[in-house]
């Protein structure tokens, strides 16, 4: 039942969104049908594209499942592009110092860089825990705070041979990247992490909603006063929905850095940390919603450039796009209201 | 007769429920109409619908004969409709004045005309003998006031229909007398009022009329002078309700709760409990009355676990629990049913399973390693939901938040009392609750008693106190002014001592 609702309340503001997206287009005196077809294309059409919209959609699952997380607590972190960027500095660190065989490498660079992710989340917990410090501002500084240790750190230990400005190469041995599923993708940038994705969506979905701890973050997240009544440790239970927002916030950074990506570039805010909350918003806080609305972005993304391409559609269009399913997402007591409006006729009339 | 306001063939259903089933009530210009229903009857409902916050399915409504289509409130405000909600609708940091006007704020040029506002609240107070400073913040006013505040809010739109929705419930016994007087006032010049209300002594006091809702539908209207209390609680219920509580007498037992010397300080770090000792024994209720703020609420917190405490000690069968968290409290035996039930009693968006296991959830056979057991805890709930009779229309999976505040209430008292407490302190146990509640709460409270276990029973109405207890202790100023025999004491006596008398200075 409330299933329904979420789903029928996504849908209506993507709906909307592609329909704003269809009015610009005319604004501007393009085709929308063409440039949804392009749009859709570029993300669909071939393996290759398809392996890459998945392999957008990886990192934003994750950071979407990171926020989700702390969302369901009550807490509003936007800290995920920080844990991303110390995952990822971990990894890259790792990567570039290590040398090991191929799998003991990236079980050590995956767990370190969730170890990381989780540090970093868990120092905003504290502070919110012990000093009552609001995690916004505390999660905003922290991620300054990494952006400005990648930035320091890299050119000083791991620079390129020519290029200050970014980490060596990553060496295949700890890639996530593997032969075989580049392959079947024909050289897309899909890697393992799609895998360490899905199991995060499930592990979460199983953590909230058949575990004690997930009883115990909703309950703290609903509400504190009756949680507490309860005997339920609040601060704890804040300071570890953070550590395990910031954990999977920190994998993501593990799957773009070493991943995703070749290498890692200092002097960059991972835009995919805020786009987490948009993916956790639209999937409203739930694993699988999760999932789904990262694999929409994904196509968004990934489409895009293509659209731009074949027509003289600016992609900025596949942004306003997606900025207005936010806005919609953001919105949902207007469809959820509409939703139950129509669930109240049809069950009248049967 | 004229009616001024008609509400006919009202009819209006929720998921899973019929809340109004054709429903029809009328309102006589210049009277006071009580509404009398058990909580969940459909009253708030009906009465939402008269101020356009909901829509009837069907029915109409006529005002002064004419029918009108209220679609939302500022129609009924048009229409000189005014409601007064149980919970207040103010601004905390905004002075009486600023809370009145808000909405159609009078200007001067392009700044709002306070004085001139003032002036008029003013003068309205004056005439309605409401007594309000158009220039106090609300929260720095009392509650009974803020009442007020609320009612000139409607007088200023000129409102001519009033509906009350439980007045009384946050009231003191004394202002409850001055919100009489009121409503006196108000009918004198030519207002009508609707009252929404479980207290009959209310509307013996009061009402003209009184109509009686049950399960949505109307099962009479009444003329109050020539009813009965018993005949209209009858109404209500749907059989004869007792009033007193039947209780055996009972030798206390042992010591179970023992407290000495406690010091505890407020949220805003004032001395609330000062130098408080008490026991509780085995078989006995301990009625603790007191004054509002008198450091009732900062001591339940003590004891439970919920606050700090300075100094003194709290022992449970001889054991020191002055320091031990709120979880090893309740599985040593300490079960509470607390003031507020939707602030710590429940959590809203949780289901009525869910909060069935609170305080329990990491046990077997509701939990195994970590994982939740949703047989185990569908069946808890199902079985708690038979014994204590809550409704709710889903079942185990309603959400909290969909249920009735009296069928909240005996989930809260179902659930605490299955913990099989030595010790169950009931705070406030039936505020807001309707008599058929509450004949049901007091009657398990007295079985907790007689199956051996202590109960501290913490009440600001004064019959409950008197009905439900074995022993009386007067609490005043954070410590106990006195304990008392309630066979032997009168309710004067005791409302001295609440004030700061102490024993021996009362004869």
């Amino acid at each position: 039942m409330k299933g329904l609702r979420n789903l029928f309340t996504a849908l209506a503001a993507v709906i909307l969104g592609l329909l704003a997206g269809a009015i610009l287009m005319l604004a501007i005196g393009a085709d929308p049908i063409q440039g949804f077809s392009y749009l859709f294309r570029g993300g669909l059409m071939s393996a290759e594209r398809i392996g890459n919209t998945l392999a957008t959609a990886t990192t934003l699952t994750l950071t979407g499942l990171a926020m989700a997380f702390a969302f369901r607590t009550g807490l509003f972190s936007i800290g995920a592009s920080g844990q991303m960027l110390m995952g990822g500095l971990t990894a890259t660190a790792l990567a570039l110092t290590l040398n090991l065989p191929k799998w003991e490498m990236l079980i050590i660079i995956v767990t370190a860089a969730m170890l990381a992710g989780a540090i970093w989340g868990f120092i905003p917990g504290i502070l919110k825990a012990r000093f009552n410090v609001h995690e916004v501002v505390s999660t905003i500084m922290l991620n300054w705070i990494a952006y400005w240790t990648v930035y320091y750190t890299i050119p000083a230990h791991f620079k390129a041979k020519f290029l200050e400005t970014e980490s060596a190469r990553i060496p295949e041995y700890a890639s996530l990247k593997v032969g075989w599923l580049t392959n079947l993708f024909h050289g897309s940038y899909l890697n393992l992490g799609l895998f360490i994705a899905l199991a995060c969506a499930i592990i979460a979905g199983i953590i909230l909603s058949r575990t004690t701890l997930g009883y115990e973050l909703k309950a703290v997240g609903f509400n504190r006063h009756a949680a507490e009544f309860a005997g339920i440790n609040v601060p704890k239970n804040m300071a570890l929905s953070l550590a395990i927002s910031g954990a999977l916030a920190g994998l993501a950074g593990a799957t773009y850095y070493v991943g995703y990506a070749t290498n890692m570039q200092i002097g960059v805010m991972p835009s995919q940390g805020m786009d987490g909350i948009a993916v956790a918003l639209l999937g409203a806080n739930s694993p699988i919603g999760v999932v789904l609305a990262s694999i929409f972005f994904g196509i968004l993304h990934s489409g895009k450039g293509f659209m731009n391409a074949m027509t003289k559609i600016p992609p900025e269009i596949g942004d306003t796009i997606i900025a207005v399913i936010i806005y919609f997402a953001a919105t949902s007591v207007l469809f959820t209201r509409l939703y139950d409006r129509l669930a109240a006729k049809l069950r009248r009339r049967s | 007769m004229d009616y001024i306001v008609e509400m006919l063939n009202i009819t209006k259903s929720f998921p899973g429920i019929l809340a109004n089933d054709d429903i029809s009530i009328q309102l006589r210009k210049g009277e006071i109409l009580a509404l009398l229903g058990e909580n969940g009857a459909g009253k708030s409902t009906l009465m939402s619908i008269l101020f356009g916050l909901y829509k009837a399915d069907s029915g109409t409504i006529r005002l002064r004969g004419k029918e009108v289509h209220i679609t939302d409130p500022n129609v009924a405000n048009e229409l000189g409709i005014g409601m007064v909600h149980q919970h207040f609708k103010l601004v905390q940091n905004f002075t009486a004045t600023e809370n009145i006007i808000l909405g159609l704020e009078p200007r001067k040029g392009p700044v709002v005309d306070l004085k001139r506002a003032a002036k008029r609240i003013e003068e309205l107070s004056k005439t309605y003998g409401l007594n309000v400073d158009p220039w106090a913040k609300i929260e720095d006013i009392t509650v009974g006031m803020q009442q007020r505040v609320e009612i000139l809010k409607m007088l200023y739109r000129n409102a001519e229909i009033l509906i009350f929705d439980e007045p009384t419930a946050v009231l003191t016994p004394q202002e409850i007398d001055d919100l009489m007087g009121i409503m006196r006032n108000l009918i004198a010049e030519g207002k009508s009022i609707i009252l929404i209300t479980h207290k009959l002594k209310e509307i013996k006091a009061i009402a003209d009329r009184c109509t009686v809702i049950r399960r949505g539908k109307v099962i009479g209207t009444v003329d109050v002078a020539d009813t009965d209390e018993a005949r209209m609680a009858e109404m209500m219920v749907g059989r004869a309700v007792s009033f007193s509580v039947d209780k055996a007498p009972r030798e206390p037992g042992e010591v179970v709760l023992e407290i000495e010397g406690l010091h505890v300080l407020s949220s805003r770090k004032l001395p609330a409990v000062n130098d408080l000792s008490l026991k509780v024994r085995n078989g006995e209720i301990l009625g603790l009355a007191g004054v509002d703020g008198n450091g009732q609420t900062e001591l339940v917190e003590a004891l439970t676990g919920l606050r700090k405490v300075q100094s003194g000690s709290i022992r449970l069968k001889g054991v020191d629990i002055t320091h031990s968290s709120v979880r090893n409290r309740v599985r040593s035996g300490i079960a509470h049913i607390p003031e507020d039930r939707q602030r710590r009693g429940l959590v809203l968006d949780y289901t009525m399973e869910d909060n069935f296991i609170l305080e329990i959830y990491g046990l077997s056979p509701y939990s195994r390693h970590g994982f939740l057991n949703r047989k185990a805890i569908r069946e808890h709930a199902g079985k708690l939901m038979d014994d204590f009779d809550v409704r709710a229309g889903e079942g185990p999976v309603a959400a909290a938040r969909s249920l009735s505040g009296g069928n909240q209430q005996k989930a809260i008292v179902g659930r605490e009392i299955d913990l099989n407490p030595d010790l169950l302190i009931a705070v406030q146990p039936t505020r807001g609750l309707d008599v058929g509640s509450i004949e049901y709460i007091h009657k398990r409270l007295v079985e907790q008693r007689d199956r051996g276990k202590a109960v501290l029973l913490v009440s600001l109405e004064l019959d409950e106190i008197m009905d439900l207890s074995d022993r009386i202790a007067v609490i005043s100023h954070g410590s106990i002014a006195g304990f008392l025999d309630p066979k032997k004491v009168t309710e004067s006596e005791i409302g001295l001592m609440m004030a700061g008398a102490k024993k021996g200075e009362l004869q």
